[in-house]
């Protein structure tokens, strides 16, 4: 009822409008033109609309902060503490040796079978080593007080570089001086934004860093798996189909310090070839380990040094002594003496540290024996290990670290974490065999189980590895 | 705050424009060359892209040897700079067994532990004997030896903190402890020369970053004022913590940082102060401790103190000083602590034993002696160099003096006519400054004997003739400069 008469009343109001519009005196003659009162509407509504697009618009006036109320935002203002609080679980002492870390070592006065230092080849407290560092340490002194573009190159650092290039069979190497900032130099050094890395999620953090601060686009993919590789491989390239001059990296590492596992380089190269990607190889752990004469990775599976575009490594492992060298093409090294942060802006590497490199791979050649020591104590101690309860051995055969992974995890990292330390802790006070767990940085990206490390070294003899077979094997029962 | 003479300017940039125009064309030649022969690229993008070492092809390649000079002895106040010689046009540069005996005035040898030394070198040997060179393990797993709790109490009371953390380069430290301190939603204010690993740790931590105006505290109160009131960028939340940045002597300009300025205004807006000793801990100061003992600053109004221990100690590796909960929450998060091999024990022993000397701890004075001779030295070169005419950046006291060179055909004329009268010196030029400010750095040494200082500076005033860059008349006159001179920060 109510909506028709609403609709007559508006009909009839239309209407007498248009009637009232088209009466005579709604209309003029003007020059003998008949003027209708629509026209005089719609010039009526022309000016309107014009008046008003001659008017400014409106804006808020601006009023920037005055300086009074900048200082009260200042006095508001409450930072956060610089540091959380910090969680007493997470909370650790290492303990503190009181002697060299060879395999053999002090702890709180009492002698422990070592199995923490990534000594591989047992070279630590090696004579020839220590003869090459005092006589560098006479005759350099100990550091080279400069980097190496201004007169931090001391002639030892060139010959340890060739000498490792020698070793390797490529054409040129360049040293680092810490091993944990090769890779993270590296990386940014050769990839840069817009570039494409795809890296394993299980690479240690100084790689992470490196991908991080390169900008590139990363992709991870599934730890160690070549079917998540190939998948990832396969998608970046249908992607990316038409992006010419894009640099694509794989990166991964021939021993992962995260899992013990060894990477299978042949089926990453044939990848590697079809989908035409180079390859970014960290040898940190399997340097002076794998292969018949200790070369690495490349020689574990009989590939072609060339194959790879770059291979780094820390020196802070097998040869025992510190620093970090990366190798390749000349063309690759040199882009680096230029271009690589940690090299161009840091002291080079102390020459003494350099000269125990080249002893270091001087011994290991002569001595292929201390490879088949090695791998000998790797079975032994694998084979030790095998019935152990509530751990499964998660590294590959031949790695030199011997990842004993928690069968049933509690829950959470922290308190899978927990329960290893303790396991290690009553190995070491009851048993003196000193054991690590895996820990891990708040900041490391890397999401794969923690376990128990053994760094398993040619200078343990069989006893010292049944020692600690039989120890973790007691322990385990007790608490798992 | 460099001023640089129009004139200058204009021959400096007419300098780049040639060296780049000839560069490219002859990369346009190289261009058609590889097209002729076989194209190997197979698919693969160039590992090198052409533009980005076009630099180092065309520009640094043809004076590589005023750079990386090998040595064969230890960065003594005299080395051996070992001679080197090129078949390809400088293209590479091939070691000879000829040696040339040169006064170095490059290392950072600031007291003079680079050589073996009398107390030093027998305690260092002793520890390599007893802990060998590396420990091949982390702090965390089995590289915590009784020396590196020893090193870093030391440490600790020597820069006047509760407590230290020591790394095995000075590098990393920066690089790893900035991601661990700060993230998403903090602010980090770095000064515009900071060296490139804190720039690399701030980008690592993903905060956010802003410059100020190097060594201008009035800039920083202006920006920290600015990004209070603003808070984050988009959201405009409040940050989540402030961090300052600083050196300690900024290694290119040789200046001091202000540094009682900046700890001013910081406490103010309650900012967190980041200080790089890199450069002035051991070398300036009254007993050695760096800035904060020159210039009078509490060292506990700064909360981070950093530095190295590669220049005054003659050693490797770098710490963070700070409070007792910073350190402990610092030993279970940063990575370079959890993952990096530890310090070398007879490195760690060098620093130990460096440190004694200085505090008078081995039972002479030898210490007290270093610190004068250091200063001596430093203030008499210094104003030597200026009474001669050169530009010379940076503050008294400072062991660090850059000499203005500009133009680029300068480098290599100042660097090896320097060499061949057996005086090493080191040229700096782009990237580690901006293009235009080319620069020799001279590295003073209490090692330096005045007759060694006074000979340099005879060379030095003669090489300086040669090659034109006395760009001040002999006594300067302050204000004269003004007028016609660009500015660049």
């Amino acid at each position: 009822m109510m909506a028709s008469t609403v609709l007559n009343f508006v009909n009839t109001t239309l209407d007498w409008v248009t009637h009232a519009l088209d009466a005579p005196s709604a209309s003029a003659i003007v020059f003998g033109f008949n003027i209708g009162g629509h026209l005089f509407i719609e010039v009526l509504l022309l000016v309107v609309i014009l008046f008003l697009l001659s008017q400014k618009s409106y804006k808020p006036p601006k009023r920037p902060l005055t300086n009074k109320e900048i200082d009260e935002l200042c006095d508001e203002w409450v930072p956060q503490p610089l540091i959380p609080s910090i969680d007493k679980d997470l909370q650790y002492e290492p303990p503190v040796l009181e002697s060299a870390a060879g395999p053999h070592t002090i702890v709180n006065g009492k002698e422990v079978v070592n199995f923490a230092s990534a000594n591989y080849l047992g070279l630590i407290g090696h004579q020839k080593l220590i003869d090459s560092c005092s006589s560098a340490l006479e005759k350099y002194g100990v550091g080279s007080c400069g980097p190496r573009g201004f007169y931090g190159t001391i002639d030892v650092h060139l010959d340890c570089e060739a000498r490792i290039a020698k070793f390797l069979g490529t054409p040129d190497s360049i040293l680092y001086s810490y091993g944990l900032s090769t890779m993270f130099s590296a990386i940014p050094a050769f990839s840069k934004k817009g570039d494409i890395i795809v890296a394993d999620e299980g690479v240690h953090w100084g790689i992470q860093n490196g991908l991080y601060l390169s900008r590139s686009t990363v992709v991870y993919f599934k730890h160690n798996d070549m079917d998540s590789l190939q998948e990832t491989l396969e998608n970046i390239t249908s992607k990316y189909k038409h992006t010419k001059n894009l640099r694509r990296y794989i990166v991964v590492e021939a021993l992962y310090q995260n899992s013990g596992q060894i990477a299978p380089l042949d089926d990453i190269i044939k990848l590697k070839e079809k989908y035409r990607f180079r390859i970014l190889l960290d040898e940190s752990n399997s340097f002076g380990v794998l292969g018949t004469s200790g070369r690495g990775l490349t020689e574990h599976y009989g590939i072609p040094v060339e194959k790879l575009d770059l291979i780094t490594a820390a020196m802070g492992h097998a040869l025992a002594t510190e620093g970090g060298f990366c190798t390749g093409s000349a063309r690759v090294i040199d882009h680096q003496r230029l271009s690589s942060s940690g090299y161009v802006f840091s002291a080079s590497l102390p020459p003494y540290l350099a000269s125990a490199a080249i002893t270091a791979i001087d011994v290991l050649e002569e001595n292929p024996s201390l490879l088949t020591k090695l791998k000998n104590n790797v079975a032994v101690l694998r084979k030790g290990l095998s019935e152990i309860q509530g751990f499964t051995i998660a590294s590959h055969p031949e790695s030199p670290i011997v990842y004993l992974r928690l069968k049933k995890s509690q829950g959470s990292l922290n308190d899978d974490l927990r329960l290893l330390e303790n396991i290690a802790e009553r190995v070491l006070k009851e048993d003196s065999v000193f054991v690590v767990t895996s820990r891990r940085s708040t900041l490391d990206k890397c999401r794969l189980p923690v376990g128990i490390r053994l760094f398993v070294s040619a200078g343990h003899s069989e006893s010292d590895i049944h020692k600690a077979s039989e120890s973790l094997k007691r322990v385990a029962a007790l608490v798992l | 705050m460099i001023a640089i003479p129009y004139l200058t300017a204009l021959t400096t940039y007419f300098s780049y424009g040639l060296l780049f125009a000839f560069g490219q064309f002859r990369d346009f030649f190289r261009k058609i060359f590889d097209w002729c022969s076989s194209n190997n690229l197979q698919g693969y993008a160039p590992i090198c892209l052409g533009l980005e070492d076009f630099y180092i092809r065309r520009l640094y390649l043809r004076i590589q040897d005023c750079f990386g000079r090998p040595i064969s002895s230890a960065p003594d106040a005299w080395f051996d700079v070992v001679e080197r010689h090129s078949n390809d046009n400088n293209k590479t540069l091939k070691r000879t067994s000829k040696v040339s005996r040169c006064l170095n005035l490059g290392s950072y040898n600031y007291l003079g532990f680079a050589a073996a030394d009398e107390y030093c070198t027998p305690r260092v040997i002793d520890t390599l004997k007893k802990y060998s060179p590396s420990t091949c393990s982390t702090r965390v797993d089995g590289g915590t030896t009784a020396l590196h709790n020893e090193l870093e109490e030391c440490v600790a009371s020597f820069v006047r903190k509760p407590a230290a953390l020591v790394f095995g380069m000075g590098y990393v430290t920066n690089s790893a402890i900035l991601p661990v301190l700060m993230g998403k939603g903090s602010l980090i204010i770095s000064d515009s020369l900071n060296h490139n690993s804190i720039v690399n740790g701030a980008r690592g931590s993903g905060a956010t970053i802003r410059v100020f105006q190097h060594n201008m505290p009035a800039h920083l109160e202006e920006v920290l004022r600015e990004q209070i009131a603003e808070g984050q960028p988009r959201t405009h939340r409040p940050w989540k913590k402030i961090m300052v940045i600083v050196e300690g002597i900024y290694s290119m300009e040789g200046e001091l940082c202000k540094l009682p300025e900046v700890i001013a205004i910081c406490k103010k807006y309650k900012a967190y102060t980041y200080l790089d000793e890199a450069h002035s801990i051991g070398a300036v100061g009254k007993s050695g401790r760096g800035v904060c003992e020159l210039l009078g600053v509490d060292t506990a109004d700064i909360d981070i103190m950093m530095g190295t221990f590669t220049k005054s100690f003659g050693s490797c590796g770098g710490y963070i000083a700070g409070s007792k909960e910073l350190i402990e929450y610092l030993k279970y998060t940063c990575p370079a602590h959890l993952y990096a091999t530890s310090i070398s024990p007879p490195a760690a022993q060098q620093i130990i034993s460096s440190i004694k000397v200085l505090l008078g701890e081995d039972g002479s004075s030898r210490g007290a002696q270093k610190l004068a001779k250091i200063r001596e030295n430093s203030n008499y070169f210094r104003s030597e160099l200026q009474k001669m005419g050169f530009e010379v950046l940076g503050d008294n006291d400072s062991p660090v003096m850059p000499i203005m060179l500009y133009n680029p055909a300068k480098i290599p004329a100042f660097s090896r006519e320097c060499l061949r009268q057996n005086i090493a010196v080191v040229t700096v030029a782009f990237p580690a400054t901006p293009l235009l400010l080319a620069r020799a750095r001279i590295c003073i040494s209490a090692s330096h004997s005045r007759e060694d200082l006074t000979h340099a500076l005879q060379v030095i005033s003669n090489v300086g003739d040669l090659v034109g860059i006395k760009y001040f008349p002999a006594e300067p006159t302050k204000q004269q400069q003004d007028g016609k001179t660009v500015k660049f920060e």
